[in-house]
């Protein structure tokens, strides 16, 4: 008993529950879990409600209008028709991997918001290792759709998490790439500390950063041009084929997750997160995370599905040496000017962003492309 | 030098979209907007004159596909044909309107009625009394220029579309 009663005296202190919090630890850890389920919830809504009309409009369609005022609860009539449906487990399927399959993919995806600060100081655990425990946490829901895959027991649906499988993996390592250009100037690793350091929003000085993690971001969670695990002209619907009712529910539901919860790490880390004028600093936050969204949406309706080579290749052919080159850019500059970068860094990336992008796009063509051969 | 493949197509494509997100949507939401029928299309069903029908039957040997049917008894007393059937099958009829044309006492002309679905298809099949020009169906200006000049201006453009909820 006194054992635990020290762990969780050693876990208030790392964690840095503020001192004068009602309830003290616990109170702190229910206070943010509800906020955080609350958020990620009507988020989703909110944010599937964005996607249909935006994309709708962007095809001169309308989108959904006819349930509620503008549409607006036409996300609630999804749920309760996906919630009343027929769950149907195929026979050959793995019963028990294919009922947990949802919950270990969706749990990573709540999980991460642990440490995404809403605003100065309130996130569930303010680690001092934030975002190294986000991209640990981030990609364990492969597994959850690798054992849907597998457990589904459909040649389609395993494709589809192979293909899943094999993009996360390339895809990790430009991502991490572009985190480690933004770590080196915020000087911490804690995503407040970051959210702190960004006097000048990082997405200026850290334009190719951005530009890489969002790319590499759109590719982590599946979003269109990177959808190849659910590519429903080539194999119905990858790994969700075999899933229906409530646990095709919590894969939809997982999809947007990840799609927020990847925007909220790009609101934290390149837009300074919660900080802005006037505006109360988490309206600021979910106003960025929306912005972020709508160019993940504006991306899809506009670009074309990629083939499965054409993915490997624009990971490493292209997004992985321009993360190196970006890296190596800015150590070189908190180098020079340990104080702090001054604007004129600005000025600079952008160009090195423009020139890089540029020319290794010509360059990449003549790589070969999607090509296997060179 | 053509500037291509430098990753311009992808600025392209999303300044495309991004314009299409700004403009009016082009979707016509049917039972609360419809598109503006033109008053003198050729289009869409027949209207029969009962009273300058002589009977000729020129109608219905124009008409390629054979939808029209008619059948006449002599009335001597008046020393002309009596229509006693006279039906179109608009299910076989393809509008091109070389009936209204053939009609040498102009007793048969176009409506520029919109909705004229019908959910059997024996409906499809109009005698007589479903000829008549009635308030629901008007007489469209085609192949009666006289007639055409009559009916109002209008626009065929979608003035404005805007969305109900």
């Amino acid at each position: 008993m006194m054992a635990l009663e020290t762990n969780i005296n050693n876990l208030v202190r790392l964690q840095a529950v503020p001192p004068d919090w009602p309830g003290g630890f616990w109170g702190h850890w229910v206070f943010f879990t509800v906020v955080i389920i609350g958020f990620v919830l009507t988020m989703v809504m909110g944010v599937i409600y964005i996607e249909r009309r935006g994309m709708g409009r962007m095809q001169s369609r309308l989108g959904p209008n006819r349930t509620g005022p503008f549409g607006l609860l036409q996300p609630v009539a999804d749920a309760i028709k996906v919630l009343l449906k027929e769950n149907i487990v195929p026979t050959a399927a793995d019963k028990l991997v294919h009922w947990l399959a949802p919950v270990v993919a969706f749990a990573p995806a709540l999980m991460i918001f642990a440490v995404i600060p809403f605003q100065n100081g309130a996130m569930l655990a303010d680690l001092n290792i934030g975002i190294l425990y986000v991209v640990a946490i981030s990609s364990v829901s492969t597994v959850g759709v690798f054992m849907a895959g597998w457990g589904s027991s459909n040649k389609y649906s395993l494709l589809g998490a192979m293909r899943n499988v094999a993009a996360v993996v390339s895809y990790e390592i430009p991502l991490v790439l572009a985190i480690v250009g933004v770590v080196l100037i915020a000087g911490s690793l804690s995503l407040n500390q970051i959210v702190l350091a960004q006097d000048i929003p990082f997405i200026l000085l850290q334009p190719l950063g951005f530009f890489l993690f969002f790319a590499a971001g759109c590719a982590e969670i599946n979003r269109s041009p990177f959808d190849l695990m659910e590519a429903d002209s080539e194999i119905v619907a990858g790994f969700h084929t075999e899933y229906s009712g409530m646990k095709f529910a919590m894969f939809y539901l997982v999809e947007y997750a990840e799609a927020i919860a990847i925007s909220a790490i790009i609101t934290t880390l390149f837009l300074s997160g919660w900080r802005g004028p006037l505006l109360p600093p988490w309206l600021w936050f979910i106003i960025k995370v929306l912005l972020v969204f709508f160019a993940m949406v504006w991306t899809r309706t506009t670009l074309p599905r990629i083939r499965i080579d054409q993915l490997m290749a624009f990971s490493w052919k292209f997004l992985l040496p321009l993360a190196v080159i970006n890296l190596l850019v800015t150590a070189l500059e908190v180098l020079a000017s340990p104080a702090g970068l001054p604007w004129v860094v600005v000025i600079i990336n952008l160009a090195i962003m423009a020139i890089l992008i540029l020319l290794w796009s010509k360059f990449f063509f003549k790589l070969g492309w999607g090509r296997i051969e060179v | 030098m053509k500037f291509e493949r430098y990753g311009i197509g992808i600025i392209k494509g999303l300044s495309v979209t991004i314009r299409h997100l700004l403009r009016h949507p082009t979707v016509v939401q049917y039972p609360e907007q419809r598109l503006n029928i033109s008053r003198r299309t050729r289009g869409n069903e027949l209207i029969w004159n009962q009273e300058k029908c002589t009977g000729c039957a020129t109608c219905a040997k124009s008409c390629p596909l054979g939808a029209i049917e008619i059948t006449t008894s002599t009335n001597p007393v008046e020393n002309k044909y009596a229509v006693e059937k006279y039906q179109i099958d608009t299910g076989y009829c393809i509008q091109c309107g070389l009936c209204v044309e053939a009609c040498p006492y102009a007793a048969l002309y176009f409506s520029y009625n919109f909705e004229c679905a019908k959910y059997r298809r024996w409906e499809l099949v109009q005698d007589k009394e479903k000829m008549r020009e009635t308030p629901e169906r008007k007489v469209s200006g085609y192949f009666y220029p006289e007639r055409a000049t009559k009916l109002p201006r209008q626009t065929l453009l979608i003035e404005r579309i805007t969305e109900k909820d």
